[in-house]
């Protein structure tokens, strides 16, 4: 009993941390290919629940609302590249963050310029009725969340290693410069990353939205991503998976076991708390690239 | 050698490469380069000599177009290959037409491996797997080194294993000429001997044309056909190789060499300040 208990717990926290690496994973990707933190994924992340619901709400069927959002976003994806960031390469990274952090307030205003401010529902037609294996009971809407997002880790974790833009991805996140002198045309890479981050934005938003209601707190979202980005490594596109696993149980666990003797409220900071310790033993997280200096 | 004959042979030939009396501008202020004009002749190994902060690094970039990401503006003069214009292309258009750089430095991808490091340069060609595992063999046949490191992340490999990453990584788009931003630099001579010599190889056996950066004189001298003395952003001599090595100037200011042998380098300083050669 005492164990199936804790096995139910340890479940239960394993499937909330896929969707933190869900978040995760669209930092991993920009910061894999330009090397620079993506302050604004949050702010894409809403974005897309919202511009998702929007349609819904115009009488658009599901996968119509679907394909039109994916649309939105990857044309948002090219025209960040076309307006900012085509002026700043070759700039320290520090120039590249500061633009993700105005990008991301505009399009928080944006967003919720086009699409008001009230909150919206987001069902998704999933049912989440809890079904029970072995006397552990799993919530089918989590199973459904963590089935999406190991599919998606799997498939781009793929294309990072295997393919020719895959390598040249990670090319232009090593060295800007020497991947534009080998002809890597540098617009047409951060175009598609961005694309493929605002693809993987509106995946979590879908999700989180369905779970939190589609409001402005899913830009806060990101909050969880980023001791799970800690624990990973940024530039690991697994290591956002086994973060979010860690981060997701050890909160869980640790509100369970430890809550009664520290007075409760420990899933809210124990994963800060967990990156903390991290930083100090490996900065550059389990999956992270080491940094390479030579004398 | 037969450094001269092989100018001879060329000349008549239209230019490969052929740079026109260009002005480059860093930050619509900082002036690098005022009007140098240089060629090169298909199959030629040329060298651009001179100090630091000449503008040898400035003219290549002006070429790769590499120059744009640092704010810098070629404002006058063109830059013709194989007759076309190509002042306004992208660097990735310079390299599908077969003008590669190769930086200053190496600038290899250090996270990525070796051998993923040489695919990127094919990277503008649309090539079956098969011809690529064919470029690479290619590649391994001039550097056997990289072969037995092909797997390891090239941050970790030495200096001369990266200087020759970086130029296999350019062979790998198939160029017909390379232009190649001091590859002496931070190696021991040893290894330099042992790239310039395979420099000399590629350009006689895969027919690729060099225009290489150097500050070391000797050597660039002693593999190049002709050679170009830029000072202050300015062509100051030029001449074929053979001539250059034995012109007195060039031996004093550059070889450190006097009629009497070799100078003490504070002499050379000194002398030099007494007498500029600004044309």
């Amino acid at each position: 009993m005492e164990f199936q208990f804790f096995l139910e717990v340890l479940v239960g926290g394993l499937l909330a941390g896929v969707m933190y690496s869900l978040v995760a994973l669209g930092f991993v990707l920009i910061y894999k290919a330009s090397g620079v933190f993506n302050f604004a994924q949050g702010a894409l992340v809403l974005f897309a629940a919202l511009t998702f619901v929007g349609f819904q709400n115009m009488g658009l069927p599901f996968w119509a609302a679907l394909i039109i959002t994916l649309g939105v976003m990857v044309l948002m994806g090219i025209g960040i590249e076309k307006i900012v960031l085509r002026r700043l390469v070759n700039q320290p990274p520090i120039s590249l963050f500061m633009a993700t952090i105005g990008l991301s307030f505009f399009i928080e205003g944006l967003a919720q310029m086009v699409w008001g401010t009230e909150v919206h529902g987001l069902e998704l037609g999933i049912t989440d009725e809890p079904f029970e294996v072995g006397g552990v009971f799993i919530s089918s809407f989590d199973l459904f969340a963590a089935g999406i997002s190991g599919t998606l880790v799997a498939v781009l974790a793929l294309f990072f290693q295997k393919t020719k833009l895959g390598r040249a991805l990670r090319a232009v996140a090593d060295d800007h410069q020497a991947a534009l002198s080998v002809g890597i045309p540098l617009q047409h890479i951060w175009a598609i990353v961005w694309a493929v981050a605002g693809f993987v934005a509106l995946v979590a938003g879908l999700l989180w939205g369905s779970r939190l209601g589609v409001q402005f707190a899913l830009t806060l979202v990101v909050l969880k991503a980023l001791p799970v980005l800690i624990l990973g490594g940024f530039t690991s596109v697994p290591g956002a998976i086994v973060g979010g696993l860690i981060v997701g149980a050890g909160e869980k666990l640790a509100e369970v076991y430890l809550g009664p003797y520290l007075s409760g409220g420990i899933e809210n900071w124990f994963a800060y708390v967990l990156a903390l310790v991290f930083l100090m033993v490996r900065p550059e997280g389990l999956f992270g690239e080491r940094h390479i200096e030579r004398v | 050698m037969t450094a001269t004959t092989h100018t001879e042979q060329k000349n008549g030939s239209p230019y490969l490469l052929s740079i026109n009396n260009i002005e480059v501008i860093y930050n619509h202020v900082i002036l690098a380069l005022k009007g140098v004009s240089l060629d090169v002749h298909e199959g030629n190994i040329v060298a651009l000599m001179g100090a630091n902060g000449a503008g040898k690094t400035t003219t290549l970039k002006a070429i790769s177009n590499l120059l744009r990401a640092e704010r810098g503006d070629v404002t006058k003069g063109s830059i013709e290959f194989r007759g076309e214009r190509v002042d306004a292309m992208t660097p990735d258009g310079l390299v599908k037409r077969g003008v590669i750089q190769v930086m200053e430095g190496r600038h290899c991808f250090g996270h990525l491996t070796v051998e993923e490091n040489l695919l990127t340069g094919a990277y503008t060609r649309s090539i079956s797997r098969a011809e690529l595992k064919n470029d690479l063999e290619r590649i391994y046949h001039y550097f056997p080194r990289l072969k037995t490191r092909r797997n390891s992340q090239a941050g970790y490999t030495s200096g001369g294993e990266q200087q020759m990453v970086a130029v296999g990584r350019a062979m790998m788009a198939r160029p017909t000429m390379i232009l190649l931003d001091e590859p002496s630099m931070g190696l021991a001579p040893q290894i330099v001997e042992e790239i310039f010599e395979i420099v000399k190889e590629l350009n006689q056996k895969e027919k690729v044309s060099f225009l290489l950066a150097e500050q070391n004189t000797m050597i660039a001298l002693r593999y190049s056909d002709y050679g170009y003395i830029i000072e202050n952003g300015r062509v100051v001599m030029d001449g074929p190789a053979k001539e250059l090595a034995d012109n007195e100037d060039v031996k004093e200011f550059y070889l450190g060499l006097a009629k009497e042998g070799r100078k003490s380098f504070r002499e050379v300083k000194h002398y030099r300040r007494r007498k500029r050669w600004l044309a």
